[in-house]
């Protein structure tokens, strides 16, 4: 697809998300000059203080911002996903330049100038406000631009725990397979708008520089007076659009952050759309995040596989067996979460063992155990994922008594199916639904020892949304056995291999079953 | 304010030392001194004397830590602060001028926080722009960085005048400017002083200067005065530190001082 033919069709989105990622970066920045500016304000004035602050702002900006994020969303109150979340991230970055430009600008004052305030009888408040305040605009200004610009950027990371913004693109670009377009959609706006910021803040800076400056008081006045009115007004229509978005949605739909993921999200929120269901769509949520989403309410149902519920979720031992497995997830949701387990969909996403098509078919490998013997001479290729867990790359090299010629490489595990149709692997572990499979004439060899646990596809939704909403569970119902996973790998493939809309996608797909079943 | 009886002095030190913890040393020991009405008292001394500080025990921006400083009567620490800042006018090297406000806003800084009428204010700049020989058409609309140093403490001073101060403190008003512009500005202010019968405290390390604008000369060193002459009599002071200064004045000139300041009297 060609950047404009991109663009065309995706250009509301790109605005709809700019508009979200400003809303972050303005949000999270009046948040932090309304704390950091009087916290600058106290440790100008109390010199004990000043060290221990900085010191701890500083701490803040240097934990990597992926880090911030996860470590914010176990917590009560502040916590959980969504814009809070978000937003309280990216107050604690910009924290530090307020509060550091604010305490410089106001010890930068001419010591003879602050003298003579107060020789001339001024109070405290007066020398803070006529005195140090405007002499220090321009250098706190200074921060808040340094604020802004790290705020827009941050802000792209943002995407991760399900606040929106610019980052939604580049996540999505990068899982698809480093989908170009996609990573400018996200970039070239938050850098636009990067720049903007800086450039306007810079015209702003200069104006309030005292030395330079022939701006009168009272015009000085109105252009803060401006920029507090247009800050408030955009926050407002901010919140006020946030909430009304809140309350329109019957039903809340989530998603992992991953294309098989996402389709079957957009599957559901299309069918329960078509039984006049309001449907709010948080999707694209990482890590473990939809889980804690569910928990919390925060959405009412997802796509989830039966293995990653019963040991990353419920923390059991990895068992084979695909009915044990569902039922004892079945019944520890319920008793544990208040969450209902749909009838499976139909697949499983296991972990899948694969070589070239053309080594299998040469060889006349069927198994796992059939390949075992060649491990000697080949390499293997890995995601960080597979290497790491229990039910990954140590357990699966003894249970077959694996040996490779040298220590499998690492990487991520998008690349690994390229590296091994380009034939710089001979083995790794993808997964069993993706389109890549059939795409680059790759071949699954059978887990004849039944090692991986099974990873049946289900859809999780909370209870009470279920009893409330009758359509609800008829949609989870109706997913009962509709997916194969050869018809997973094909929607998987249309939207990574084919870059085609999910929208699309999935409505063509609900279509073709609507047909069928007539 | 409520006129007391004339022959209190204005400003009064009794047994006022001054220290900081730190300094084995205090930075001002034991201190007797009486500033008469209408007179100006030169403070002489070597960077480090207590001089300046001296000046700040006065109008509160430090307290001493033993003995009393008496302003009309009144201790410094009775005082609250800022209305005694308010009326003492006071000057200090480099003007100390706001940048951001026009030089009319500086004149007028204790008047506007005194709550005068805009009316007022204004009139009350523009007489004392003429009064210090700057014209307010030309300089009221000027900032700060726009002026030359010598204007810029014309403008020190005249905000210190705005608000008809009883008693002016001046801390080396003239220092950073160049010996032409300073000379001047050390002339029309000895002038000034005396026309306006202000109370005046300068503090100095230039002994030409202290020579020309007093009618009394306090000697600082090491925290401690020294000695408390009229110019005339220090001229002539056998004090060893006098005579020091004295030496650094070629004898003509000596002369000369002696007898302009004899004349005036």
């Amino acid at each position: 697809m060609t950047a404009f033919e991109f663009l065309k069709s995706n250009w509301r989105e790109i605005l709809s998300l700019s508009w979200d990622h400003l809303l972050l970066v303005i949000g999270a920045t009046a948040i932090a000059i309304a704390i950091g500016i009087p916290v600058g304000i106290l440790l100008s004035r109390r010199k004990s203080l000043r060290a221990p602050v900085l010191a701890v702002a500083n701490v803040m900006q240097t934990v990597p911002s992926l880090a911030l994020f996860g470590l914010l969303i176990p917590l009560p109150f502040i916590g959980g996903i969504g814009a809070r979340t978000a937003i309280i991230a990216l107050v604690l970055y910009a924290l530090l330049p307020i509060i550091r430009n604010t305490v410089t600008g106001i010890l930068g004052v001419d010591r003879n100038v602050r003298e003579a305030a107060l020789a001339m009888g001024m109070t405290d408040g007066q020398v803070l406000w006529q005195v140090e305040l405007p002499l220090a605009a321009s250098v706190i200004l200074t921060g808040v631009r340094v604020a802004v610009v790290i705020s827009v950027g941050v802000a792209t990371i943002a995407a991760a725990v399900g606040a929106g913004g610019l980052g939604m693109f580049i996540f999505r670009g990068l899982r698809q397979n480093n989908d170009i377009n996609l990573i400018l959609a996200g970039a070239v706006p938050a850098a636009l708008m990067a720049i903007a910021a800086d450039f306007a803040l810079g015209l702003l800076e200069k104006r309030f520089d005292a030395n330079s400056s022939r701006l009168s008081q009272p015009k000085r006045r109105l252009l803060i007076g401006l920029a507090a009115a247009s800050l408030l007004l955009l926050l407002a229509f901010g919140g006020y659009k946030a909430l009304h978005a809140r309350r329109a949605a019957d039903v809340v739909v989530g998603s992992k952050d991953f294309t098989e993921s996402v389709i079957l999200s957009e599957i559901l929120s299309q069918m329960l759309e078509a039984k006049g269901l309001r449907v709010e769509r948080r999707f694209e949520l990482g890590g473990t995040l939809s889980h804690q989403a569910l928990v919390a309410g925060e959405i009412d149902c997802y796509p989830e596989y039966t293995g990653t519920a019963y040991t990353a979720i419920l923390r059991h031992q990895a068992i084979t067996d695909p009915a044990v497995v569902y039922e004892q997830v079945k019944r520890e949701y319920a008793e544990k979460f208040g969450v209902e387990v749909g009838p499976p969909l139909g697949y499983s996403n296991d972990f899948a063992i694969l070589v070239r098509g053309e080594v299998a078919r040469r060889l006349k490998l069927k198994t796992i155990s059939d390949a075992a013997p060649y491990t000697r001479e080949w390499r293997a290729g890995f995601g960080q994922d597979f290497m790491s867990r229990a039910d990954g790359y140590a357990g699966f090299a003894s249970a077959y008594g694996l040996a490779f010629n040298e220590r499998p490489r690492e990487m991520d595990l998008s690349l690994t199916y390229r590296a091994l149709a380009s034939e710089q692997v001979d083995l790794i572990a993808g997964n069993s639904t993706d389109g890549l499979i059939a795409a680059l004439d790759l071949f699954q060899l059978e887990d004849d020892r039944h090692f991986f646990p099974p990873y049946q596809a289900v859809i999780l939704a909370r209870t009470v949304a279920v009893t409330r909403w009758p359509a609800l569970a008829d949609t989870i119902a109706r997913l009962n056995n509709a997916l194969t996973t050869e018809e997973m790998r094909r929607l998987n493939y249309e939207v990574d291999g084919r870059k085609r809309d999910i929208k699309q996608v999935a409505r063509e797909w609900i279509e073709k079953i609507v047909t069928s079943s007539k | 304010m409520s006129q007391p009886p004339t022959d209190q002095p204005l400003v009064e030190f009794r047994q006022v030392s001054y220290s900081v913890s730190g300094l084995s040393e205090p930075i001002i020991s034991r201190l007797d001194l009486s500033i008469e009405r209408g007179e100006t008292l030169v403070l002489l001394g070597e960077s480090g004397c207590g001089k300046t500080t001296t000046l700040r025990l006065v109008n509160r921006l430090l307290l001493p830590t033993e003995g009393v400083v008496l302003v009309e009567g009144k201790a410094t620490s009775a005082w609250d602060a800022i209305s005694l800042r308010r009326r003492t006018g006071y000057v200090i090297q480099e003007a100390g001028l706001f940048p951001h406000f026009t030089v009319e806003r500086n004149v007028a800084l204790v008047p506007s926080l005194e709550g005068w009428n805009q009316e007022r204010i204004n009139e009350r700049v523009r007489e004392l722009l003429r009064l210090v020989g700057l014209n307010p058409e030309t300089f009221a609309g000027r900032y700060p960085r726009e002026l030359s140093g010598g204007q810029r403490q014309r403008i020190g001073v005249a905000r210190a005048l705005a608000a008809e101060p009883p008693l002016l403190l001046l801390d080396e008003p003239f220092g950073a400017l160049d010996p032409l512009t300073r000379a001047e500005l050390q002339k029309e202010f000895a002038a000034l002083a005396r026309r306006l019968s202000k109370t005046v405290i300068f503090v100095t390390h230039d002994v030409r200067e202290a020579l020309l604008v007093a009618t009394r000369i306090g000697l600082m060193h090491k925290g401690r005065l020294l000695l408390l002459e009229t110019p005339a009599n220090f001229v002539n002071s056998e004090e060893q530190h006098a005579r020091a200064y004295m030496e650094t004045i070629r004898f003509d000139e000596r002369k000369l001082f002696a007898q302009t300041r004899e004349s005036e009297r």
